[in-house]
């Protein structure tokens, strides 16, 4: 029935008014009294240097992606392991396949020198 | 659950590929000659195919069907068939890579292992029954070729290509599975056994959902199989990727995206299909005749072979829509043949091609015939083939279709296709006129790298073998599709 998703329809307005307020409230109120320091960009604290649009090693990039592959494998792993009685050997073996095959894939990544920074 | 219940055996072919490209990327890790990698992948491939054949021998009847990990997938006739013509292709594209690869500096392992993966998700399509099964195998075999299509990656034009089909490929992904969900809203269930069941238990059931679902599902497919107007990045992409990479995709992704759409509209749909069976004839006949339209003003072969590509898909969606047994079939027959000749014609492009080939327009194929005389003539044969021209492969695959699409009342489209063939002829000859009746170009001839050789000599034999002795081939088609329509 659409009348039982009237709470989450309230939800999601609170949620927008309170937006708008915490956005409106400052504005209006706020003192301002702007200077060079508070107008430049914000680098969680460190006093910014360059541009953005610079190079940067796309070491970065395959740290990141492998990171994600291998965290996702872990994600299988909980829920596998809350049922691993009930599925018994069967799903050992099954998890066993699916984590050779990713290990086929860390092997290939560590021989290939993706995992060492210089 | 157990073990005996996923069937292992049934989907031995598929597994037999994965396992092969998992050994290839680790033998490369240890190997510095790469041509072995090659062979031990066309070991694979050929192990797969006897898997297959003893699948295949090893039912009595011929009406039959082994589910697999419950009823996610099924070795059936049809499933073997398409297996043969992924493994074909696979091998011609794995022997006419070989020295491509070296000549265009581009000889890493892992293209053998990219090559296998997406033939292993071919091969799922081909078997998938259960809507979940095919979104997963569309996208094992995708990604692997948005990969191998730029894997020229010193080319901006490989790089071009993959962005732009991987950019496509994702936005078709969304329209597919948006269908999907439409489609598990309406019926419940994204298994075909189970949607037939519910679309029987409704009677002629058209809900909302379960019609916008399948629209959806034949958007995303139509952008998979490149037809008009979903065909946008089909030349640049066939263009920009490296030659063998285009061989394997124009043919496998190709037959692939035709395997999934046969079993989904012939088996799980066949009463919505009169919805939207209009529709798919106006694409059909915009897909030839733009296809075709383009390839005349086309003077680069690689690129008329893209359009040439697209036009074919739009010969092989007649088999489709005349939706009896005799055009599914044909649609087999087609894409088997198409196979031979496509992978073949494109072997022919790489043995003419030099170093980050520059030669690739009409001109250069100038005096092939006097130059290359038997080059020139395998050329022939797959030009002829493609246009179809009797007694080659290509032929009996139209005459096929084009009766199917006769006997179900679909008089208008077959002689749209006849006519389109016909306009077709005009580029294919364009090639063979400029091969034994233009002068020649001066040049040292090129010794023709023996697996090269191989590839073009066997898609040779598959060329003429199909036209010469047609009826072995497509007595195995219409037995392969009975389960089909059978059930």
């Amino acid at each position: 029935m659409p009348i039982d998703y009237l709470p989450i329809l309230i939800l999601v307005i609170v949620a927008l008014l309170f937006a708008a307020l915490a956005l409106l409230v400052p504005a209006l109120l706020g003192p301002r009294k702007p200077t060079a320091i508070k107008f430049s960009t914000y680098e969680s604290g460190k006093i910014p240097f360059g541009t953005t649009g610079r190079r940067f090693p796309v070491k970065y990039y395959l740290t990141a992606v492998l990171f994600i592959l291998f965290d996702i494998e872990v994600i299988f792993l909980y829920p596998w392991a809350v049922v691993f009685k009930a599925l018994k050997l069967f799903g050992l073996i099954e998890m066993g396949v699916f984590v050779l095959i990713l290990l086929v894939g860390y092997f290939y990544v560590w021989r290939k020198g993706a995992l060492e920074w210089d | 659950m157990n073990i005996s219940s996923l069937n292992l055996t049934a989907i031995a072919p598929q597994i037999i590929i994965i396992i092969t490209a998992l050994v290839v990327l680790l033998a490369e890790l240890f190997t510095g000659r790469k041509s072995l990698l090659a062979y031990l992948s066309l070991l694979g491939i050929i192990v797969a195919a006897i898997a297959s054949w003893y699948i295949w021998n090893g039912t009595e009847q011929r009406l039959f069907a082994v589910p697999m990990f419950q009823t996610m997938a099924v070795a059936d006739g049809y499933s073997l068939f398409l297996n043969l013509v992924f493994l074909v292709t696979a091998a011609l594209s794995v022997l006419a890579s070989i020295n491509y690869l070296v000549r265009e500096r581009i000889n890493h392992g892992e293209y053998y292992a990219l090559l296998l993966l997406a033939t292993g998700g071919m091969m799922l399509m081909g078997s998938a029954t259960d809507l979940m099964t095919v979104f997963l195998a569309l996208e094992i075999l995708s990604i692997s070729l948005y990969v191998l299509a730029g894997f020229n990656r010193a080319d901006l034009k490989s790089g071009e290509s993959a962005l732009k089909y991987f950019l496509l490929g994702a936005f078709a992904s969304g329209f597919l599975l948006y269908g999907i969900a439409l489609i598990y809203g309406a019926t419940g269930t994204t298994n075909l056994a189970a949607i037939v069941d519910f679309l029987k238990g409704t009677g002629p059931m058209r809900g909302t959902y379960l019609f916008i679902g399948l629209g959806l599902l034949l958007v995303g497919f139509s952008f998979k199989i490149a037809l008009v107007p979903f065909h946008m990045w089909t030349p640049d992409v066939y263009e920009g990727a490296p030659t063998s990479v285009t061989a394997f995709m124009s043919v496998g992704a190709k037959a692939a995206g035709f395997a999934a759409l046969g079993r989904l509209l012939l088996y799980a749909f066949p009463t919505l299909l009169g919805d939207w069976v209009w529709a798919l004839a106006v694409l059909s006949v915009l897909t030839m005749t733009l296809g075709n339209l383009t390839a005349l003003a086309q003077t680069n072969v690689k690129r008329m072979l893209a359009y040439s590509s697209i036009a074919h898909a739009g010969y092989i969606l007649i088999g489709l829509i005349a939706a009896n047994e005799a055009g599914m079939a044909g649609v087999l027959f087609y894409l088997l043949a198409y196979a031979f000749m496509n992978v073949g014609a494109f072997a022919v492009v790489i043995a003419v091609g030099r170093e980050g080939e520059p030669n690739l327009e009409l001109s250069d194929y100038a005096g092939l015939g006097s130059r290359q005389p038997l080059l020139a003539a395998a050329m022939a044969v797959f030009m002829f083939s493609l246009a179809g021209v009797p007694p080659l492969a290509g032929f009996f695959g139209k005459l096929y279709i084009f009766s199917a699409a006769v006997q179900a009342g679909f008089v208008a489209l077959a002689i749209i296709g006849v006519l389109n063939s016909v306009v077709s002829a005009f580029f294919y000859l364009r090639v063979i006129v400029y091969m034994y009746m233009q002068k020649p170009i001066v040049e040292a001839r090129p010794v023709l790298a023996p697996p090269l050789a191989l590839a073009i000599a066997l898609a040779v034999l598959g060329t003429i073998g199909l036209g010469l002795l047609p009826t072995p081939f497509l007595t195995l088609a219409q037995q392969s599709i009975a389960m089909l329509f059978g059930a």
